[in-house]
């Protein structure tokens, strides 16, 4: 089991889509909203995943399919 | 001596104590540091700076370091020079160009990773380690040197061999990782979380190496008669840089080394990596993030993370910008900047004189005003986004050939009427 700490980003129709809740009830995922902000047409969470390793990465792919931005809580780390 | 005594959540304000930590465990926001002002206030003077070593570490009071053991390769003190030339294309009079290109390793980044490699040592880390597409896997790899430490760069496996060569003749450990951008961003991210006995300069480091920024901030308000400009022109890749000149100049202020400061903050970004600046002209505070497509790779992030603040200081500082430019113009401005002050500058440095020409055209400087247009990184870095500028006139080696190819009197005079 592991715990993750994700940003999810939403753009235009996808800030209506229940997607956090998907992710908790499709995936053997405990999901936990730390801090978010949302606006008319863009939002973010910041998402703790409590889970395992396997059921992580596919929640978070699913997740990128529908057109969220994953990033890691730490952001952009490759600078140039 | 260290005047640092915590760090402190940008968000909620929750306090931590001095550690290699870079977010708020409360509410995830990053961590910044809390200095005791007071007691720096009686410590500091301009005499005391003055009489410093001639490297960035003169302002080690302001530093969340001890400082006394800095790993030191000779940063900062970079030249602050008059721009008359470039001034003249532009139509501004009183044009400054602070060429920090001309570091150790050739970019600013050397600023903040002295910082982090000196506070690495102080929490008794043995390993200093970065993900980077270029300056700042130079910049760790040379610190990582100096002080005897062991170095691991991540790198994409697709980077240029040019700069894999400028990390890797420091002797770090390069990791070449397969995958887009996402993939190593995530495994880089991973790997700092999995490894806390690594001293991961941008991520566990960040409060401390993000701090190093602020003294270019400091230089040029001392380089200028202890004054801050009336403008800055400053590139935004993660905002951090934008956020932490103006925090130094502030902090001058503060202690009453410097009237207030009424600089007005212009930053720029490419058209094809412009999140920030797209925000800024929406009124907004939060930025939509983006997939970058441009040449000035060094500043190609699409989610910044200091996003928020530099959008609050640009809203607040009062005639403040941020904008953004084409790649055809990041070109031209690297040309011009090479053609009229003699600096040759990466694809960065192209994107704050472009962006400085359209400011210029646009009005928004005054006569007499102080610009200082800041150059972060050398041109020898982005040669691929010039090469194409480079046509030699072939010869055969006689007088005769030479003679036959070459109208000196026109080379010398088209020179002379474009001056």
């Amino acid at each position: 089991m592991a715990i993750r700490r994700v940003r999810l980003t939403f753009e235009g129709d996808q800030i209506t889509d229940p997607v956090i809740y998907q992710i908790g009830k499709d995936f053997e995922i405990i999901t936990n909203i730390r801090r978010a902000e949302v606006h008319a047409d863009v939002g973010w969470v910041i998402l703790e995943l409590d889970g395992a390793e396997a059921e992580i990465d596919l929640a978070l792919a699913w997740a990128s399919g529908k057109g969220v931005r994953v990033d890691p809580l730490s952001g952009n780390v490759i600078e140039g | 001596m260290a005047y640092a005594s915590a760090l402190h959540c940008r968000e909620c304000g929750n306090e931590y104590p001095i550690a290699p930590i870079h977010v708020c465990e409360w509410c995830f926001g990053p961590l910044e540091i809390t200095y005791d002002y007071d007691a720096i206030g009686d410590a500091i003077s301009r005499e005391k700076i003055k009489d410093g070593p001639l490297t960035m570490w003169r302002y080690a009071d302001l530093l969340p370091v001890d400082g006394e053991n800095a790993v030191d390769i000779g940063t900062g003190m970079t030249p602050l020079l008059k721009a008359d030339n470039l001034g003249r294309e532009f139509g501004i009079d009183n044009l400054w160009i602070k060429n920090d290109a001309v570091n150790p390793t050739y970019s600013f980044k050397d600023r903040v990773v002295s910082v982090a490699a000196t506070k690495a040592l102080e929490f008794g880390f043995d390993t200093l380690a970065c993900a980077s597409t270029g300056n700042l896997a130079g910049a760790v790899a040379a610190h990582g040197a100096k002080a005897n430490m062991r170095t691991l760069v991540f790198i994409p496996s697709d980077l240029e061999h040019g700069k894999v060569v400028g990390a890797a003749i420091y002797g770090p450990t390069v990791v070449a990782v397969d995958g887009n951008y996402d993939d190593v961003n995530r495994l880089c991210s991973e790997l700092a979380d999995a490894n806390e006995s690594w001293a991961f300069v941008n991520i566990n480091m960040r409060p401390y190496y993000s701090e190093g920024s602020k003294t270019l901030g400091y230089e040029v308000v001392e380089q200028l008669g202890w004054k801050a400009p009336d403008h800055a022109v400053v590139p935004i890749a993660s905002g951090s840089l934008f956020t932490k000149i103006w925090k130094g100049m502030n902090e001058f202020a503060q202690l009453g080394l410097i009237d207030d400061v009424r600089t007005k903050m212009h930053g720029a970004q490419a058209d094809g990596c412009s999140p920030v600046a797209q925000a800024f002209a929406d009124e907004q505070l939060h930025v939509k993030p983006v997939v970058p497509d441009t040449i000035a790779k060094s500043l190609a992030i699409g989610n910044p993370a200091d996003a928020y603040y530099t959008l609050k200081i640009a809203q607040q500082a009062e005639g403040s910008t941020v904008g953004s430019t084409p790649d055809p113009a990041i070109v031209e401005g690297i040309q011009m900047l090479a053609q009229t002050e003699g600096i040759f500058t990466e694809t960065a440095g192209g994107v704050v004189i472009s962006n400085l020409k359209k400011l210029a055209e646009a009005g928004r400087f005054q006569k007499g005003e102080s610009v200082v247009a800041f150059i972060t990184g050398n041109g020898l870095k982005t040669v691929e986004a010039v090469q194409h500028l480079a046509n030699p006139v072939n010869i055969n080696a006689t007088v005769s050939s030479f003679e036959e190819s070459i109208d000196v009197e026109a080379t010398v005079g088209s020179k002379s009427a474009s001056s």
